[in-house]
């Protein structure tokens, strides 16, 4: 071995980095290039729809009319109470209809497949779906108020409404996942163990409570990760549902970048917020890692 | 505790039957041994009596009352798993504590019941640790602990030694069996280990097939095996096995057909039992001796095969009809190889038919 070795001149590292270069290349251009032209941008006043304009730098000068604007504000707490509303419900969906799908039931793996669908579907077609759904004069959702004697709503066109009505079409294209992570998680757990809870003598609440969620744990807060990141970028929905009104009062933080990037063009601007949002998503995925990690030592 | 009674106790998986219209009664406080080799129901029966698995027929008794329909949560009934079952998100304090909240406890009577227990196993300087870094041995021993600061109606034990080094696993043994007497708790102890079973039960009950082949005092098993499974199974080394047909004068041994004299009642006993074709004489290895005068009763030509030496015992095999036999050299004679006479104990010598029943007769007092 050692002779064929030193034939082709290549030693067992440069073996590895070899293998290694082209993962490393895509990431460099796919997330390293991006992410450092993001920050220069970010700096810049300048607008890609006019590229003959030449880029004036402005230092932090963006971030500053950012941070400063009380509508964005606004914007982060409307996005705040959008996640938290939206990931509550399909936590307690979720564990909820995974719990019951554990038992074995005729029909049960059928059902499984059918709860997986909306997850399945683009988000913008969902969008359009619930967006007739909860029309306010032909919607089926009023329709089904009627039918319980119930007074027809303005779904869409009030604030308080409209979040409640984007939280149900997020809830039912995305707790399928919750209900997936949560089953493998579930599966997960020994058998032994549950029989021993059993013959411990631990009732379906005591054993759920004490032993299957504290085990499921780990999993769960990936899935919980996953959908808290989401939720803060949830853009399509907003969009096909509500366009961000009635004025701008369901504008999400996303959003609102899209509109910023997309719709006014200003980039530099655009960039900016955009690197707002990274800091506060990687912020919050680190206290939920460091939580992960805390959850699997020693086990 | 409780006396639990078994029922033509039957469980199917399928076209399988694992256990096959058992009948069993356990005394209150007895330690009962299931004792068989992998697939003969003896696990499958003791989760029965947990209430993990649900007998197709025959009903499961505890203190007379049918216990059949309860679930294993209402049975108060403590089981120690083969494989860790501890929570591992718990510290074995809160492992101990854990059946005792779940059926609502007081803490202060929980507080109590934990330190008698962390007495008991002296389980005081690990109480705080999480099972996942406990050796094997500690593990268990918190099992233990779980299983028993409840009192429960019955002890199941399923194999909760194997995972357990051999020289720590002796001592536990030791240990259980102490802590068995002391709390006086019936219990179920499962093994395929003939040795545990015979150190530890009041009781061996051994399996086959679904089937009790024998059951009684680890004693009784031994002198006195049911048949040829029950004389194989027990005793370690194993029993030697020597195909025999009878003579006028006693018995020919083997393909060779080698001579052994019986005094006249044995003769006379195996007689009644002349239709059968084919007998095997059944001699443990501790009851062969190397030595003896040839053509006398109990003294066969044997060819010597070598010797060895396990601990302070000293030990021989010779051949019979292809098979190694075995047994103990007592006093030494030099000789190494060649025909050889040993000499069999006659009163320890136990006949077998060719479907592996004993043969029985009466024996003249």
């Amino acid at each position: 071995m050692a002779v064929t070795r030193k034939a082709h001149g290549l030693s067992d590292r440069t073996v590895c980095g070899l293998f290694v270069l082209p993962a490393l290349a895509v990431l460099v251009l796919m997330v390293a290039y991006p992410f450092i032209s993001l920050l220069y941008y970010s700096t810049l006043r300048f607008s890609i729809l006019r590229p003959g304009v030449p880029a004036e730098g402005v230092g932090l000068e963006n971030y500053e009319f950012l941070l400063t604007d009380p509508d964005l504000w606004d914007r982060f707490v409307f996005t705040g109470k959008f996640v938290v509303m939206t990931v509550a419900v399909q936590f307690i969906l979720g564990i909820l209809i995974a719990y019951v799908l554990q038992r074995n039931f005729r029909g049960r793996d059928f059902l499984f497949t059918l709860f997986m669908l909306p997850m399945m579907l683009c988000p913008i077609v969902v969008g359009f779906l619930w967006r007739y759904m909860f029309n306010s004069e032909w919607g089926l959702v009023n329709y089904l108020f009627s039918l319980f004697g119930l007074g027809k709503l303005d779904w869409l066109g009030q604030a308080h409404n409209a979040v409640w009505a984007v939280v149900a079409a997020d809830a039912w294209m995305w707790t399928p996942f919750v209900i997936l992570l949560a089953t493998a998680a579930f599966r997960g757990i020994p058998k032994d163990i549950n029989e021993a809870a059993d013959i411990d003598g631990a009732s379906p609440a005591f054993r759920f409570f004490r032993v299957t969620l504290p085990l499921s744990m780990p999993i769960l807060v990936i899935a919980f990760l996953l959908r808290l990141i989401d939720a803060f970028k949830q853009n399509d929905l907003f969009f096909a549902m509500t366009g961000g009104g009635p004025g701008s009062e369901t504008m999400t933080v996303s959003f609102t970048l899209s509109k910023i990037a997309f719709g006014y063009f200003y980039t530099g601007e655009a960039s900016a917020l955009a690197v707002i949002l990274l800091i506060i998503i990687i912020g919050l995925s680190m206290i939920f890692v460091r939580y992960l990690l805390r959850l699997t030592e020693g086990n | 505790m409780a006396a639990v009674d078994l029922r033509d106790l039957t469980v199917r998986f399928g076209d399988f039957t694992a256990v096959d219209a058992i009948n069993l009664g356990l005394g209150d406080g007895e330690f009962v041994v299931f004792l068989g080799p992998s697939g003969c129901g003896k696990t499958t029966t003791l989760r029965c009596i947990a209430g993990l698995e649900t007998p197709t027929a025959g009903d499961i008794l505890f203190d007379g009352r049918r216990v059949n329909e309860l679930h294993a949560t209402e049975r108060n009934v403590a089981m120690v798993f083969q494989f860790v079952s501890l929570y591992p998100h718990l510290s074995v304090r809160e492992n101990i504590a854990f059946p005792l909240r779940a059926r609502g406890v007081s803490r202060s009577v929980i507080r109590e019941k934990i330190d008698w227990v962390t007495g008991i196993f002296d389980l005081a300087p690990i109480l705080d640790q999480r099972p996942g870094r406990l050796p094997p041995g500690a593990r268990q021993k918190a099992a233990l602990a779980r299983s028993v600061v409840r009192d429960p109606n019955v002890l199941l034990l399923d194999e909760p030694l194997s995972a357990i080094d051999e020289q720590f696993r002796e001592e536990m043994r030791w240990e259980l069996r102490h802590l068995q007497q002391r709390l006086g708790v019936t219990s179920v102890y499962v093994t395929h280990d003939q040795r545990e079973a015979m150190s530890l039960a009041d009781r061996v009950v051994l399996m086959r097939d679904g089937r009790i082949v024998q059951a009684g005092p680890p004693a009784e098993l031994y002198e006195d095996p049911a048949d040829r499974f029950a004389a194989f199974f027990i005793g370690s080394p194993s029993m030697n096995f020597l195909p025999a047909r009878l003579t006028d004068d006693g018995l020919a041994i083997g393909r060779e057909a080698r001579p052994l004299k019986l005094p006249a009642p044995l003769r006379a006993g195996l007689a009644g039992h002349a239709s059968e074709d084919a007998i095997t004489l059944g001699v443990r290895p501790q009851h062969v001796s190397l030595g003896g005068r040839s053509g006398e009763a109990g003294v066969l030509d044997v060819p010597l095969i070598g010797r060895y030496q396990v601990g302070r015992e000293r030990w021989f095999d010779f051949e019979i009809g292809g098979e190694i036999c075995k047994g103990r050299v007592l006093s030494d004679d030099g000789r190494d190889g060649g025909e050889v006479p040993v000499t069999l104990d006659l009163d320890r010598v136990r006949f077998f038919a060719a479907d592996g029943r004993r043969l029985r007769w009466e024996r003249p007092s």
